[in-house]
């Protein structure tokens, strides 16, 4: 009961960690992340710690998981269900990665030069975002894929080409907010150019948000290509999981497990990712943190 | 004598917060009574606000509620009665006016369909019925051109004007009781005196009591009859606004008027320095310590204050203080 | 008046939009190996270079591309999107005879998905930790996460061949005999699965959006004021928060409608619907060039007419934007 004012100790702590801290206390959010890791490991490792092979036929189809020595079973023919999961994580991670990091390089780049320098700069760039986001998107990707060839790099280019509106839009807002702050201001009166300006003081300072959809992107990335492989737009000589479930669809008379076990895969790492992601989104947003 | 139009009596409303339950409003009673003008003044964080809204029943859910005494209005207890009896009494008998006019009125909806909607609950008024009242209602808080208006989006409006309809809002059922929190201090002060005007013309016609919440010296003396001064959730002084700028009886309204000089009672004397309060408002996690909460910034405290909570002291002309050297203020 | 030029601004520059996508497209196609010539050759089980010559003087695939794309678009403007090889019909009448299944399809699971999220977003509002609101979360995790042909093929195993409620595939039973009722609760029962499939993903979104978005309305000023008016809770909720909360689940609604497209090409070939994305998916295969451009230009047609219908969605409920223009 003291009459004195006293100071109160204030802790000072990293942005970085307090972010991590909020994370950290979002169960949910932790939970996604360990599974996250689980599946990159598994598609890093995988196939060096289980020796069976995707394409290779090596039992009758439609083995049942577990009955005849395979963990998952066979498909329709007959060859190791969980070889093309493990396989198939390997494509499914790569693809969902690189596509989203090509979504967020065109995205950042036009949402940023569009809020930096305003005018008729944003005017054009705003009405070629506009402009994709009619498009729709699966249907594009599919004719691009079509025409151009099924490879990696072309599925991935196609995923990334329709998918940067999103990011635009955000990266745009981001800067169009910042650039009116105090500090900004402060920085071009002391003669900072453009490009200066725009990455080494806006550009940190957007980043939350950025991150939040770029991270909810890898995941939809995986959707997009899922749907794709599911359709056959896909390369042949690779094993992903939305294939899988496409080539023995025909056979869910037959047995349903074929197309579960790898939709059930797809699920739970866009459902670890979306969590990991809304994890993210509570750490680093400012008006969530209780300062 | 009638008996007062309202009573509290020993009232305490808490707050639970992360730290604990903390009383916002701590032994309060006060009465008002039919036609009268009274004002709740305090810096913020007193727990003026509170105490309309527990007049009121809109506490917020969970987090406030009342802990003990009664709330008396015309001679029903309000903190035992049911959601569906306070909600006939709000906007009928009881109404509320709120500080931010910009965000008070609903955007989607026009101002005399938000005028209307009171009448059509309260009074059953027929669609058109209210309608017209709502014209007649902009009228009597000075819009111009009230017919063009009626169908006007609160966008459309300046926050005067928002402001004004707020009030007919309010009065639209003739209640008995006003409560106006912090009503101008959003607004210019041109502004400011134009609804305090037109508070008063409003007040001459239909005899509505008011209690006008504010930490505006200056809007007491414009607008109350008498005046309760509230610190950290208790009640410091009460008394007739006049007499109390006058002669104030506790350290604390008498820092406050000090902070005010335009409406010392005899601006041709001379006027001492501007003084501060020195120290800042308790916490809410200081509140209801059985000692004087004012102790720490007062230039009279002494031993007696920081060991029990002052009674009040009553003065022959009406005043009270709580201060334990109330006579030699 | 006002609303006049707004209306014709907007349908103005959704023109210019939709010939943008043309001009695009055409490019993209023309970009691509192999042309029109080979498809046709192909159709006509391979020919030899002379005919191959003859078939590109004859549909103009020797002229400059400039001069091929505004030959096209200006066909487009008649309302001609040009032949179909591999189907054998003009590609216009081929894309008109799918339509009304995809717009059914699109139409209904939007509708659906914005209805009952909402419904499901306001309520789990007034309890946020309640049993509601904690479904509310699963469901939109799970909407989300799951990929739309995949939750299709389960709802197939599940409520058409483990308990046969719904049929397997297609829209209608073409050997039912009936009058227009008999027909018409058919396709519904067609319509149930595909539906549930394309709307969940949706559902999704919006529920948790609105319930988000309503729990901040119902924090509003305004709100405290209806309240301080003693109006009732029905009235509170519905009228004064609802409408306030309902802008930001109709502009996203708006953004999704590519996506709705793009997720009813998939829902379409697990239910084997006969819509344009199935047979977008056979002219992609087939390399069947005009009705391809005709799919695309079309899709881009339905979702710039879903903006134009969201925007004047968002002027009926909010009158602010009327003032905007």
């Amino acid at each position: 009961m003291s009459d004195q004012m006293t100071e109160p100790t204030i802790k000072a702590q990293s942005p970085l960690s307090e972010a991590w801290d909020m994370f950290k206390r979002n169960h949910a959010a932790m939970a996604g992340l360990v599974v996250l890791i689980f599946i990159v490991f598994g598609a890093i490792f995988g196939p060096y710690l289980y020796p069976g092979q995707p394409f290779e036929m090596v039992w009758a189809p439609f083995s049942p998981p577990g009955v005849d020595g395979f963990l998952l079973g066979t498909d329709y023919l007959g060859r190791d269900l969980l070889a093309q999961i493990i396989h198939g994580a390997r494509v499914t991670l790569l693809i969902g990665l690189s596509a989203a990091i090509v979504t967020v390089v065109i995205g950042v780049t036009i949402g940023a030069l569009a809020g930096f320098y305003r005018g008729m700069v944003e005017e054009a760039l705003m009405r070629f975002t506009e402009f994709f986001q009619v498009l729709p998107t699966l249907l594009f990707s599919m004719v691009i894929v079509a025409l151009f060839g099924a490879s990696l790099p072309m599925i991935t280019f196609a995923i990334g080409i329709v998918s940067w509106t999103a990011v635009a839009r955000i990266t745009r807002s981001e800067f169009l907010r910042i650039r009116e702050l105090e500090y900004v201001m402060a920085s071009r009166a002391s003669g900072a150019s453009g490009l200066k300006l725009m990455f080494r003081v806006i550009l940190p300072n957007a980043l939350p948000p950025i991150i939040v959809q770029s991270a909810l992107m890898v995941g939809s990335a995986i959707l997009f290509e899922a749907g794709l492989s599911f359709l056959g737009l896909t390369d042949p000589n690779v094993i992903s999981w939305g294939q899988v479930i496409g080539s023995n669809r025909q056979y869910i008379l037959e047995s349903s497990f074929t197309v579960t076990i790898p939709g059930l895969a797809i699920f739970i790492t866009v459902l670890a990712i979306s969590l990991v992601g809304d994890g993210l989104n509570d750490a680093l947003n400012p008006k969530l943190r209780q300062r | 004598m009638m008996d007062p139009l309202l009573k509290v009596e020993n009232l305490r409303i808490e707050l639970s917060t992360r730290a604990g339950v903390a009383p916002v409003i701590d032994d309060l009673s006060f009465e008002l009574g039919h036609n009268e003008s009274i004002s709740f003044v305090g810096e913020s964080g007193c727990g003026k606000s509170m105490t309309a809204l527990a007049i009121m029943g809109l506490l917020p859910e969970g987090i406030g509620k009342v802990a003990a005494g009664k709330i008396i209005f015309d001679g029903e207890d309000l903190t035992q009665a049911s959601e569906s009896r306070l909600r006939d009494l709000r906007g009928n008998d009881i109404s509320m006016i709120f500080q931010e006019p910009m965000t008070s009125l609903n955007p989607v909806y026009t101002v005399g369909e938000q005028i209307a909607e009171v009448l059509r609950e309260h009074q059953k008024l027929s669609k058109t019925a209210a309608h017209n009242a709502a014209i007649e209602l902009l009228d009597a808080v000075r819009i111009p051109n009230p017919k063009g208006r009626v169908n006007d989006y609160p966008f459309q409006m300046s926050g005067g004007q928002r402001q004004r309809v707020m009030i007919a809002i309010a009065l639209a059922c003739k209640p008995k009781i006003l409560i106006a929190d912090e009503p101008t201090t959003a607004l210019d002060v041109t502004v400011q005196a134009q609804i305090f005007d037109l508070l008063r013309d409003l007040r001459a016609q239909t005899g509505t009591s008011i209690i006008m919440i504010t930490h505006d010296m200056g809007a007491v003396a414009e607008m109350a009859e008498r005046m309760i001064v509230m610190y950290a959730g208790r009640k410091a002084e009460e008394g007739d606004v006049r007499q109390v700028i006058e002669h104030a009886r506790h350290p604390y309204t008498k820092g406050l008027i000090s902070c005010v000089p335009h409406i010392m009672a005899d601006p041709t004397l001379e006027r001492e320095e501007l003084t501060e309060i020195p120290g800042i408002v308790p916490g809410l996690a200081e509140f209801g310590q059985d000692r004087c909460l004012f102790a720490a910034r007062c230039n009279m405290v002494v031993d007696k204050c920081l060991g029990a909570r002052p009674h009040e002291v009553g003065f022959p002309n009406g005043q009270n203080a709580a201060c334990w050297r109330a006579e030699e203020v | 008046m006002d609303l006049v030029r707004s209306v014709a601004t907007r349908l103005f520059y959704a023109i210019i939009l939709l010939l943008a996508v043309l001009v695009l497209n055409f490019s993209l196609i023309h970009m691509a190996p192999g042309d029109v010539a080979d498809t046709i050759a192909q159709s006509m089980g391979g020919a030899d270079a002379e005919i191959l010559d003859q078939i590109r003087v004859d549909y103009g695939l020797d002229q400059p591309f400039i001069v091929q794309l505004g030959s096209y678009m200006g066909r487009v403007l008649r309302f001609d999107l040009g032949y179909s090889y591999f189907y054998q019909m003009p590609v216009t009448d081929l894309i008109l005879q799918r339509v009304p299944a995809t717009l059914l399809l699109v139409f209904t699971a939007q509708i659906l998905a914005l209805l009952i999220g909402v419904m499901l977003g306001v309520i789990s509002a007034r309890k946020p930790n309640g049993i509601l609101s904690h479904f509310v979360t699963f469901f939109a995790l799970f909407g989300y996460a799951a990929p739309v042909f995949w939750t299709g093929i389960l709802l197939l195993i599940g409520f058409s061949l483990k308990i046969q409620w719904f049929p397997v595939a297609g829209m209608r039973d073409v050997t039912l005999i009936g009058g227009f009722w008999v027909h018409f609760w058919d396709v519904v029962r067609h319509l149930v699965l595909p539906v549930i499939a394309l709307s969940s993903i949706f559902f999704a979104l919006y529920s948790r959006l609105s319930r988000a978005t309503m729990m901040e309305t119902l924090g509003s000023d305004y709100v405290r004021t209806a309240k301080a008016k003693g109006l009732p809770i029905r009235s509170v909720v519905y009228k004064h928060a609802l409408k306030n909360a309902l802008s930001p689940v109709i502009t996203l609604a708006g953004l999704q409608f590519s996506a709705v497209v793009s997720g009813a090409v998939l829902v379409e070939t697990v239910f084997a619907w006969p819509g344009l994305g199935t047979l977008a998916f056979q002219s992609i295969i087939a390399r069947d060039t005009p009705t391809i451009l005709g799919i695309l230009f079309f899709s881009a047609l339905m979702v710039i007419v879903g903006n134009l219908l969201t925007d004047f969605a968002l002027r009926a409920v909010d009158p602010r934007m009327r003032a905007r223009g």
